[in-house]
């Protein structure tokens, strides 16, 4: 991963992030060596499929990882303002949770406690953290509502999640996530449950909030989409593995990545006509069992002997801040041509 | 003598083999291997199988005939000895013979009856949860006087009515109403199942009401159905102990635990092994019966901590 | 020629709760509110909606998975709602469904073989001597080797799983294939290939595919023509080309600009529209998308008179006042 001089040092910085899950059926190495940084103020979109690892990463960095199975394993880095969150006490790390590193998760109705109001749940963020007595925090969370553009906050602040439909829900989630001003939301899928419209909705809000906030966003979807219009760079994760790092204008114009050029073709476009719409080949492996040598290979349509025995690094592409794990960075030559 | 003894070894070994053979079989499935790591219910299928074939080879393993009254004068109320390793009881007969045969009764009561209550249990809870609707609500209300009504009393009305009850009977009561929570719990798996995909598409498909209910929603309860029927094994063996003791299950001179507790209260003083061996067998073999269950339950719905 | 599918006035409404002793109960869900449609045989339409739209709705009702309240569903001649169980069985060899949830609509303690053998089983389609070499075949055709057949559903991948689901929907050769949602819950990458396998089975079978999906990205590339929904009822209707390429409801508008194009230059006009749904027990008089709607010309019959399907010409029809106008 290249860094010139002139940027400012990131604000989260991952290295080699390993969580294993230990279940009867071996031990899925979920996350698997990830490295990246995270810029203060970009929007970083976390691209990948099912199995890639891009929400288990996500969890990790707030230790949200259930024990067992789950462990974060020794030599994983996780770097917030000079301390590592991974050896954080408990208490020091409730103080960073919800405070200056807030998530925001995919399911906005099954994330928020059914029985409590939506006000008082936005309020305890503030009771918590903040220190503010009940009535200043109920102030603060109707406030909070309002900003996240809630109509007719006073009344809404009263009501359960189930009442709320999944959009205005996932506001709330929003609200309680921003209330403390956090350096850092980590928004794992926030989209992914709600009808188009109102994704379009959501994504409006985490602009505005992020460009008056000025705070960095840590976007984790499977929607290229999404990541097109939102993200400044990208990190394409497969197989537990950081597959491809680049700017987001790079990463669609030239992917390097065998995977994410796999994953640009198979994407439907509402432009093109009824086309052929080119999947990958098989399917991911499990966590248990990753292939030898590079983990895509058996899938690639370019792989050859080097790919199937040994494991390609992050290499530097032509591009500044454009990476990718795949042999062809340093072999060129060896890429096939697009098959007719 | 020694033939029984080497019939008891055998038998042990056989239970011990059986059941390490049945751990081995079932490696595979992940219930299973949950089942195996809780010792209480290892514990607890060893001694429900060792009781099963002791029932099984009775006439192997039995020293003596159980009616046999061999000393009526001389060996009635005999403490435990070589020739009698649980002692005698006020008909000099061989406790631990009587055990033995014993079992077969209590056991058999004990299972068939259950057999009779799944058997209605499940078909009423399932016809309930999926049809719905008046045929649900007519077949709860029934489910609701079962429930209101004590057991122990239904079973007394029976008894008062028929004076000797044959054991046929009896087992047909202790089924019949030992049914109701059964049902109830099948038709919350049925309910619950019931708006599943997979039920939508075997409907899709073409499936009768009857096909969708046994080939699909049943399969899927199947484990609170087997839950519920092993720990409602060992109540009913408790309830059928309870009634012969009153004089009101099994009718002499079959042996049946429950009815050598009763004959031994007599004499508590005098022997209280009489009734204490018999009654400890009980108290083991419901327990048993619990731990499996408990195991079984564990084993079918597993809590993160347990993984 | 009369189209294969016909739907006309197709209406479902869901009892309210009782209320209290049964009095004064509760308005009814509206899911579907006249609903019409039809589609000729070997071509594909697309059932597209948000949320509530009952999209969902509509594809139950034509399975009789729950019953119509109102309304009329013709296939092939025949009046479906009208059948008793018997024929209605026998229809159920030409009209098959593919669900949305690949795991959840294949039974668990079901293997692969046993699934897809269960309609030859149903229907008779064939004896049992013969039912592994049919299930072998159907395999085959979704792309799927025949030693899938003794394994378990949970030991298969999420597209693996659909495409089970698809061979046991071709197993009694069905003419009419109802597809909700099938690529959903699927990656990106295994979507382009359970899409690409559809498309495939429609040429060889001569398939008519009624296609539910909420993305419009997909939709384009499957379907022939195009049926948007809006609060139980559709709201424009026509070829894909020119739905995508000439919308007139503003609904469509909206839902077009909302999805998120996978190009970073690409301009983001996003109409983005404010409000929630509308709820489906009190919807709003007039047209149902009036409170929502950002059409610069729209005014008080907005409110008050309900649009009816106007012909905007090439076989494209919106229910919108303003259809004609530039928003």
């Amino acid at each position: 991963m290249s860094e010139t001089a002139a940027t400012p040092p990131p604000v989260l910085s991952i290295r080699d992030l390993k969580t294993y899950f230990v279940t009867g059926a071996g031990t899925a190495r979920a996350v698997d060596g990830v490295s990246l940084d995270l810029r203060p103020g970009e929007t970083l979109g976390i691209v990948g499929e099912s199995g890639s690892g891009k929400t288990v990463t996500s969890l990790s960095i707030l230790r949200l990882i259930p024990e067992p199975p789950g462990h974060i394993m020794p030599g994983s880095l996780i770097e917030f303002e000079g301390r590592n969150l991974l050896t954080l006490s408990p208490a020091e790390l409730r103080a960073v949770r919800g405070n200056q590193i807030a998530m925001v998760f995919q399911e906005p109705m099954s994330s928020l406690n059914p029985v409590f109001t939506v006000g008082d749940q936005i309020a305890e963020v503030a009771r918590v953290h903040l220190g503010l007595s009940k009535p200043e925090a109920w102030i603060r969370a109707v406030d909070m509502l309002n900003q996240v553009g809630v109509p007719d906050a006073d009344a809404r602040a009263y009501e359960y999640p189930h009442q709320l439909s999944g959009g205005t829900c996932q506001r709330v989630m929003i609200a309680m996530a921003l209330m403390c001003r956090p350096k850092i939301l980590i928004a794992d899928e926030p989209t992914t449950a709600l009808d188009v419209t109102v994704q379009a909705q959501i994504l409006e809000l985490l602009e505005k909030t992020q460009a008056d906030m000025g705070m960095a966003v840590m976007l984790i979807t499977h929607d290229l989409g999404i990541v097109a219009g939102a993200a400044d760079r990208v990190v394409v994760m497969y197989a537990g593995q950081v597959v491809e790092t680049s700017a987001t204008r790079d990463l669609f114009a030239a992917p390097l990545h065998p995977y994410t050029a796999g994953l640009l073709a198979s994407v439907p476009r509402l432009e093109s006509g009824r086309g052929v719409l080119k999947g990958i080949p098989g399917s991911v492996p499990p966590a248990t069992d990753w292939p030898p040598g590079c983990r895509f290979h058996p899938r690639c349509p370019h792989a050859w002997d080097r790919c199937r025995t040994e494991e390609p690094p992050l290499l530097s592409g032509p591009r500044p801040g454009q990476s990718a794990r795949c042999w062809l960075v340093q072999e060129p030559a060896r890429r096939k041509p697009p098959a007719p | 003598m020694a033939r029984p003894t080497l019939a008891l070894v055998g038998a042990t070994v056989v239970t011990i083999a059986a059941v390490e053979l049945l751990r081995r079989r079932t490696q595979a499935q992940g219930s299973a291997r949950r089942f195996f790591a809780h010792p209480g219910g290892v514990w607890g299928l060893r001694v429900l199988m060792f009781f099963a074939v002791m029932a099984a080879l009775a006439p192997l393993i039995a020293p003596y005939d159980p009616a046999a009254q061999p000393g009526i004068v001389t060996l009635q109320n005999a403490p435990p000895s070589w020739a009698h390793p649980l002692g005698t009881d006020a008909y000099s007969s061989d406790i631990w013979s009587r055990l033995i045969y014993g079992g077969r009764v209590s056991l058999g009561v004990a299972l068939l009856a259950t057999l009779v209550a799944m058997t209605v249990g499940v078909t009423i809870g399932a016809v309930a949860g999926y049809a719905r609707g008046w045929i649900d609500a007519v077949l709860m209300r029934l489910v609701d006087i079962g429930l209101a009504v004590p057991r122990i009393f239904m079973l007394l009305l029976a008894v008062a009515y028929w004076n000797r009850i044959p054991l046929t009977l009896l087992v047909l009561l202790l089924g019949l109403t030992g049914w109701f929570t059964t049902s109830r719990l099948v038709r919350a798996e049925a309910l619950s199942l019931r708006g599943r995909p997979f039920v939508d598409a075997a409907r899709a498909l073409g499936a009768s009401p009857a096909r969708v209910l046994i080939r699909h929603l049943l399969p899927a309860a199947l484990a609170p159905i087997i839950v519920s029927a092993v720990l409602s094994v060992g109540n009913v063996m408790l309830l059928e102990a309870g009634l012969s003791f009153l004089g009101f299950g099994v009718q002499p001179p079959t042996p049946s635990w429950g009815t050598m507790v009763a004959d031994g209260q007599a004499q508590l003083a005098l022997a209280p092994w009489t009734s204490f061996f018999p009654g400890l067998t009980i108290a083991i073999v419901v327990m048993s019966w619990n731990a499996v269950g408990d195991a079984l339950r564990d084993a079918f719905d597993p809590r993160p901590e347990h993984a | 020629m009369s189209a294969l599918v016909q739907v006309d006035g197709l209406v479902k409404h869901y009892r309210g709760s009782r209320g209290w002793l049964g009095l004064k109960p509760s308005a009814p869900v509206r899911a579907v509110d006249g609903v019409s449609f039809s589609i000729d045989a070997g071509k594909t339409l697309a059932l597209v909606g948000e949320t509530g739209s009952g999209k969902t709705t509509v594809g139950r009702t034509l399975l009789r998975l729950v019953e119509p309240t109102e309304g009329r569903f013709t296939f092939d001649g025949l009046d479906v709602f009208r059948l008793s169980s018997g024929p209605l069985r026998a229809l159920r060899r030409s009209m098959q469904v593919i669900f949305q949830d690949p795991s959840g609509s294949l039974n668990p303690r079901m293997t692969v073989g046993d699934a897809i053998a269960e309609p030859l089983i149903i229907h008779r389609l064939a004896a049992r001597p013969e039912r592994p070499a049919r299930v072998a075949e159907l395999l085959g055709e979704v792309g799927l080797d025949p030693s899938f057949a003794p394994r378990y559903p949970h030991e298969l991948s999420g597209g693996q799983r659909q495409r089970v689901g698809i061979a046991r929907a071709l197993a009694v050769r069905p003419r009419f294939l109802i597809c909700d949602e099938p690529v959903t819950a699927l990656d990106v990458s295994v979507q382009a290939q359970v899409l690409t396998l559809l498309r495939d089975l429609q040429r060889t079978h001569g398939l008519t595919y009624l296609f539910i999906a909420h993305d419009l990205a997909v939709v384009r590339h499957v379907a022939d023509d195009v049926a948007v929904m809006y609060a139980g009822q559709i709201v424009e209707r026509g070829p894909t080309d020119r739905i995508y390429s000439s919308p007139r409801h503003p609904y469509t508008r909206a839902l077009l600009s909302a999805v998120p194009v996978p190009d970073p230059d690409a301009p983001r006009s996003r109409i983005v529209l404010s409000g929630d749904v509308p709820s489906p027990t009190h919807p709003p008089s007039g047209c149902r998308f009036h409170p929502r709607c950002p059409h610069p010309l729209k005014d008080s019959r907005c409110a008050s008179e309900i649009p009816g399907l106007e012909d905007f010409g090439g076989e494209q029809w919106a229910a919108c006042h303003f259809g004609g106008k530039p928003m």
